[in-house]
């Protein structure tokens, strides 16, 4: 039997706020254990929450980017459960009112494209950090208890691996853009659940499905979902029963284990929060946020192609991260050319990056001074083999990249007449060179081209060496 | 007139982490029925075209700025903390 894989994803972004949702304890990721929080994070008797509204703003923003319809009239409600990350034993969160449904955003796999929806969109607050010892206790970090979180769900469209790894890309992308978050998922300042099914090929019904954790970076979500789909169809090829469950990704092994059977929605005893009062948005508050947005890797990416004459696949490699995007614009701006820049982005620059595990604002690299650079490769004062030393310079020194020719004399030698000295000299040291080139042993140009690029410290240029030495042989 | 079970009340009480016994379930079983059912009374009333209410207050929006005040003194947080180590609180570990 055939079956075919329901995958839907939960995506909780943590909102880069200065305060937390319902307090005003600092919500910064890093701070020393238990020195953010205050006595609503703690849950103190007596205590009440009030909503930080540019959580709301955001949470707005967020939903906007993601083409969801804003609820004009949304609340929140409390979600009850007892573990030792809350304090309050419950978690403030939003049920049937979220501020943002019916979204969806566009995914490209294998050259296919793809919509795939969004469900909803809710605000809630983050829980505390909890590290299990190993002996039999844990230990608490409140800090993160009340941190502003959206949870981003979606409809249960995505039907391979692949698409779900794209469709994460693509959310991460749009909320970089709007500035609501880092979504670093190494910091977890984005976090994702997978819900994974099988049903036979043509059935309407959907199977039983388990939800997966524990997934810690793009590529596990990948190999988790993966795995998850074979495990399922083993059960049922072999007459077995999928349980509803949740199930936890171990990244050493690269399998997924049985965590808990999962509570349903009713153990959670929802109810409207009643420490909080509803919000009306009013078309001029959604208007504000509207405007706010920034535009979006979509229509940079169309933009890229349609103005600057990139390839598609370029375009959206460039367009994934907002740094790098920006980036790439300022050196545009900078005056260099678009196909240029984007290929030394794309080649040697996200090369070093991955090299040096570092972030773009991490190096001293400058649009100005990539700019400059790819002017004087343009314009023909440094060969695109003189530019990987310049580049090299830059990266790590700074500065401007005509300056870094000229004091360290690495201007391409384009001047015929100090060309052909080189080669007069060259082919008169090498006499063997000249009849091994005349016995048709084309390699031995390839070898004086070698011993005048030394002797330049390979600044001489390529292609005009390449024509004063078949000359000058051709004469002897 | 809806049937409040003794499993229900053990239901319950589980997920309120309440420890109760046999005879507390039955007991509260009972009492528990008879609030329910004067509960439906409610239902005997038309509310075809009233809005939910979750609030009886008329406020709404009430947001503040995002500004942020420092952190609780940690010494002061931890000192109703049974157990404590490395700035953290102390906890036997329960796996989810």
């Amino acid at each position: 039997m055939n079956f075919e894989t329901i995958i839907g994803l939960e995506v909780h972004v943590e909102l880069k706020t200065e305060s937390k949702m319902f307090s005003p304890a600092p919500a910064h990721f890093g701070a020393e254990p238990n020195t953010n929080t205050n006595v609503i994070d703690l849950g103190y008797p007596g205590v009440l929450p009030v909503v930080n509204k540019r959580a709301v703003d955001w949470a707005m923003k967020a939903a906007l980017a993601l083409n969801c319809q804003i609820n004009r009239h949304t609340k929140f409600d409390r979600k009850n459960y007892f573990y030792p990350d809350n304090p309050k034993a419950y978690q403030i969160s939003q049920f049937d009112e979220p501020i943002g449904e019916h979204g969806w955003v566009e995914i490209e796999v294998h050259g296919k494209k793809k919509r795939i929806g969004i469900t909803r969109l809710h605000m809630e607050e983050d829980a505390g950090k909890l590290t299990h010892t190993g002996n039999g206790h844990s230990l608490v970090d409140f800090n993160r208890q009340g941190t502003p979180l959206i949870e981003i769900v979606s409809e249960p469209d995505i039907r391979t691996a692949d698409e779900a790894y794209a469709y994460l890309e693509k959310i991460k992308a749009i909320i970089q853009y709007t500035g609501v978050s880092d979504v670093r998922m190494e910091e977890g300042s984005l976090r994702c659940d997978a819900n994974i099914s099988l049903r036979p090929y043509g059935q309407e019904e959907f199977g039983t499905k388990t939800e997966l954790k524990n997934l810690n970076s793009f590529n596990y979500v990948r190999k988790g979902i993966e795995h998850e789909e074979v495990r399922q169809e083993q059960v049922l090829l072999s007459g077995g029963v999928i349980q509803q469950e949740t199930r936890r990704y171990d990244e050493s092994t690269g399998k997924t284990a049985l965590m808990r059977v999962k509570e349903g929605s009713d153990d959670y005893r929802y109810f409207p929060e009643p420490d909080l009062v509803d919000i009306i948005i009013d078309d001029a508050w959604l208007e504000r946020v509207r405007a706010e947005i920034p535009e979006l890797p979509d229509a940079r990416k169309a933009r890229y192609v349609s103005e600057l004459g990139l390839s598609s696949y370029d375009a959206m490699v460039l367009t994934l991260a907002k740094p790098i995007s920006d980036f790439f614009e300022a050196t545009v701006a900078a005056g260099a050319d678009a196909k240029l820049a984007s290929n030394w982005l794309m080649g040697e620059v996200s090369a070093y990056l991955n090299a040096e595990q570092k972030e773009l604002s991490d190096t001293k690299l400058e649009p100005a001074g990539l700019a400059g650079m790819i002017k004087l490769i343009s314009d023909g004062t440094i060969s695109s083999k003189i530019a990987k030393k310049v580049f090299k310079e830059l990266i790590e020194k700074g500065g401007d990249a005509n300056n870094i020719v000229k004091a360290k004399g690495l201007v391409q030698i384009s001047d015929e007449g100090t060309l052909r000295e080189y080669v007069t000299a060259s082919l008169d040291n090498n006499p063997q060179s000249i009849e091994d080139f005349k016995n048709g042993k084309d390699r031995a140009i390839g070898f004086l081209v070698g011993q005048i690029m030394k002797q330049t410290k390979g600044q001489a240029n390529p292609p005009l060496l390449n024509k004063i030495l078949l000359e000058e042989i051709a004469k002897r | 007139m809806a049937k409040m079970t003794k499993e229900e009340v053990i239901e319950v009480a589980h997920l309120a982490r309440l420890a109760i016994t046999d005879e507390e379930a039955v007991h509260f079983a009972e009492q528990l029925e008879a609030i329910t059912n004067a509960m439906e009374l409610l239902n005997e009333l038309d509310t075809e075209n009233v809005e939910p209410t979750t609030h009886v207050l008329e406020m709404v929006n009430v947001l503040r700025e995002d500004k942020s005040v420092p952190g609780l003194d940690r010494e002061l947080v931890l000192k109703n903390v049974k157990e404590h180590e490395a700035g953290q609180v102390k906890v036997p570990t329960i796996l989810e």
